[in-house]
């Protein structure tokens, strides 16, 4: 029945193969089978720092209002870590979902963040925005100094000791937060706070 | 066979090279034609609203000009692009314009083009050959072209010159101008050169003019590339001298100099420094100052950086430009000299918006800017950054170059403040953290302008415009004396 014509080598070797497929295709199979009975997570939500806890503490913070384009202090009572530069952190994170709520009185951009505070040298603080903070704010000389005043002077009046603050945006030095405010050098924390006296005095 | 092989492989090197050269020659020719190529083509506008200067573009061998920006300065302009229709108002006047044809309606009435009427990327070009018919017709007035030299006057805003030997010294050449001016002044070997970049200087009976002195024999007038120049011919050297608010000029040998009079220094413009320098030479008080400009009025933002969106249809950089513009005219006809640092819709750095600032020596440096939020007009002066640069000597440091100039500058703005409240002009004084004006060595203030109400139209109006402009020529002209005084 076998045509003389095909070599044995050649249909032991289709044989092989033949077997190896069938073999393949169970295994398949059966893994399918397993990735299928495991539940799958849909959102990773397991939060990468350490939750904030512990009792609260009453803070400065300075918050922009732009009707009247003013900065005023408000007392405030937040969840504060021992370690200096999370305070930093917690402080900002506080001032940016005041400015996030619906009823902000300065309102920032959807998705709007800080990445991290950097308090690398005796009296400097880099503050690290996101690119969602700078690419979606509002555009004008005082809109930008409300913001960067009110984040500097939380920062200069809740952390003691920091003289001079640089903002970054996504890690990397930026010429303007949104066209105007430069952010291409060192805030002095003494002239920010002399401009904060200004602000906070309405027209 | 090994030395004819190596013959070939000789002769093919020797070919190569031949070859490498022809290129390199090419390629450096090339540079050199690049290198050579003619300067940007200017259309310079005199009118009684401003005087300001646009780039105009060469289409088919004939030169265009947006007529957007042309009219803009001078009144309420919108333009409507339908292609292939182009649909501009000016005032109460419609004109359409037809993409790639020669006619076009301007008030109901046809109107003939020397050539076609183009549409790039929504702005409307004509050509500079037919504003002599369509402008009259849309600005309602006389209108005068110099085609071939880029100038445009409208209404009778010429200014006349007579020139004259002085009577007791034939070594003295006197011009008489019936407005202020203020050329530049350049000098080489023989010839003395009065360059009015933006003044309406009109020719006189005769381009060439000759006199009875062997020590200056003749002058010469001409136009060229939105420019007018008075060429001085002499056999010794000469210095300008200003008096009479401007209106007139004395070419004097340097040793009569007269003392009344305030002297002009002699030398050819240099361009600001492509990149910032880290520390700038501070002003020595000893030595003269040669300032072409009073005022340095620099419009913000502009090209690619369209500032603020003001509105969906405006953008800042538009509306600093129309109030540059108001600016200038304002001070300008407070005898003061001005500037405007951007003068069309170009991308300008901060360093060298500084540098142009600093190059020129002026008395004050205004920018301005446009707000959509608040009311009113908000005043700024800088807010000094941390610096880990200091002044070494004579130079000073870069980021901080405005620190001595910090109380000039809150006093200029204080008498802004005063000018702008005497109008009834909401006001605010604030210090910011805004470049340049941190690397400004003279007087230097921010001027940020919000609509006086919740309309945000009322930035584009004319009337709103004038009333902020006239306000800070005010405040500004209050204060000539202490700036002016400024090294």
């Amino acid at each position: 029945m076998i045509s003389p014509m095909i070599p044995r080598s050649l249909l032991i070797t289709v044989s092989v193969l033949l077997l190896a497929v069938l073999g393949m295709s169970f295994y398949a199979w059966h893994m399918r089978g397993r990735a299928a009975a495991v539940p799958v997570v849909a959102t990773d939500t397991r939060p990468v720092v350490a939750p904030v806890a512990g009792p609260t503490e009453a803070v400065t913070l300075f918050v922009a209002y732009d009707d009247l384009g003013v900065l005023r202090a408000q007392s405030a009572r937040i969840p504060m870590p021992s370690v200096r530069q999370q305070r930093a952190e917690e402080l900002l994170r506080a001032l940016i979902a005041l400015y996030l709520d619906k009823s902000s009185p300065h309102p920032l951009p959807p998705g709007a963040d800080i990445r991290g505070i950097y308090l690398v040298d005796p009296g400097l603080a880099v503050v690290d925005l996101n690119g969602a903070f700078a690419d979606g704010h509002r555009s004008g000389v005082l809109a930008e100094e409300l913001t960067v005043a009110s984040f500097i002077q939380t920062l200069a009046a809740n952390v003691p000791g920091i003289l001079r603050v640089k903002i970054l945006v996504e890690g990397k030095e930026r010429e303007t937060l949104a066209g105007h405010a430069d952010l291409s050098n060192f805030f002095d924390v003494s002239a920010v706070n002399q401009l904060t006296s200004q602000l906070q005095a309405t027209q | 066979m090994n030395a004819g092989g190596a013959t070939d492989r000789k002769q093919s090197l020797s070919v190569l090279c031949g070859k490498w050269f022809a290129v390199g020659l090419l390629l450096l020719l090339a540079v050199l034609l690049l290198s050579a190529a003619a300067p940007e083509k200017h259309l310079s506008v005199y009118s009684t609203a401003a005087n300001y200067s646009l780039p105009l573009v060469e289409r088919d061998g004939r030169d265009y000009v947006g007529l957007l920006e042309l009219l803009e300065p001078l009144g309420t302009v919108s333009a409507k692009s339908e292609p292939p229709r182009w649909r501009l108002h000016y005032n109460n006047v419609l004109s359409e314009f037809a993409v790639g044809s020669t006619r076009a309606r301007i008030q109901g009435r046809d109107a003939i083009l020397p050539t076609k009427f183009l549409l790039e990327n929504g702005r409307g070009l004509v050509p500079v050959a037919s504003l002599a018919s369509i402008l009259p017709r849309v600005l309602g007035g006389p209108v005068t072209v110099h085609e071939e030299s880029g100038r445009l006057f409208v209404g009778s805003v010429a200014t006349h010159f007579t020139a004259s030997v002085s009577p007791d010294d034939s070594s003295r050449l006197v011009f008489h101008f019936t407005s202020p001016v203020n050329p530049t002044v350049a000098t080489e070997p023989g010839k003395v050169y009065l360059t009015f970049n933006r003044e309406p200087v009109t020719s006189p009976a005769s381009e060439t003019l000759t006199f009875a002195s062997k020590a200056i024999p003749s002058a010469t007038y001409s136009e060229n590339n939105g420019a007018a120049k008075i060429t001085v011919n002499s056999t010794i050297p000469l210095l300008a001298s200003f008096s009479n608010d401007g209106q007139t000029i004395t070419l004097a040998p340097t040793k009569s100099q007269p003392a009344s009079s305030t002297a002009a220094t002699i030398s050819a413009s240099t361009p600001p420094p492509a990149n910032p320098p880290a520390q700038l030479p501070a002003s020595n008080p000893s030595l003269p100052i040669s300032r072409r400009y009073f005022a340095i009025v620099d419009a913000s933002h502009g090209g690619n950086d369209r500032g603020e969106a003001l509105s969906p249809s405006l953008a800042e950089k538009d509306v600093t430009l129309a109030f540059a513009h108001w600016l200038r005219q304002e001070l300008d006809s407070r005898g003061l000299s001005t500037l405007v640092l951007r003068d069309s819709d170009v991308n300008l750095s901060l360093d060298d918006r500084a540098a142009a600032a600093n190059t020129a020596h002026a008395a004050v440096y205004i920018a301005l800017h446009a707000a959509s939020s608040g009311h009113g007009v908000r005043l700024y002066t800088t807010l000094l950054p941390y610096s880990v640069d200091y002044d070494n000597g004579p130079f000073r440091a870069w980021t901080t170059a405005q620190q001595s100039s910090v109380p000039l500058s809150q006093a200029t703005v204080a008498s802004v403040a005063t000018a702008l409240k005497k109008d009834e002009i909401n006001v605010r004084s604030l210090t910011a953290p805004l470049r340049p004006l941190n690397n400004v060595i003279t007087a230097a203030i921010a001027v940020e302008i919000a609509p006086p109400a919740s309309d945000i139209s009322a930035l584009v109006s004319p009337a709103y415009q004038q009333l902020v402009t006239s306000a800070v020529a005010d405040g500004i002209s209050a204060i000539r004396s202490q700036l002016g005084a400024a090294p």
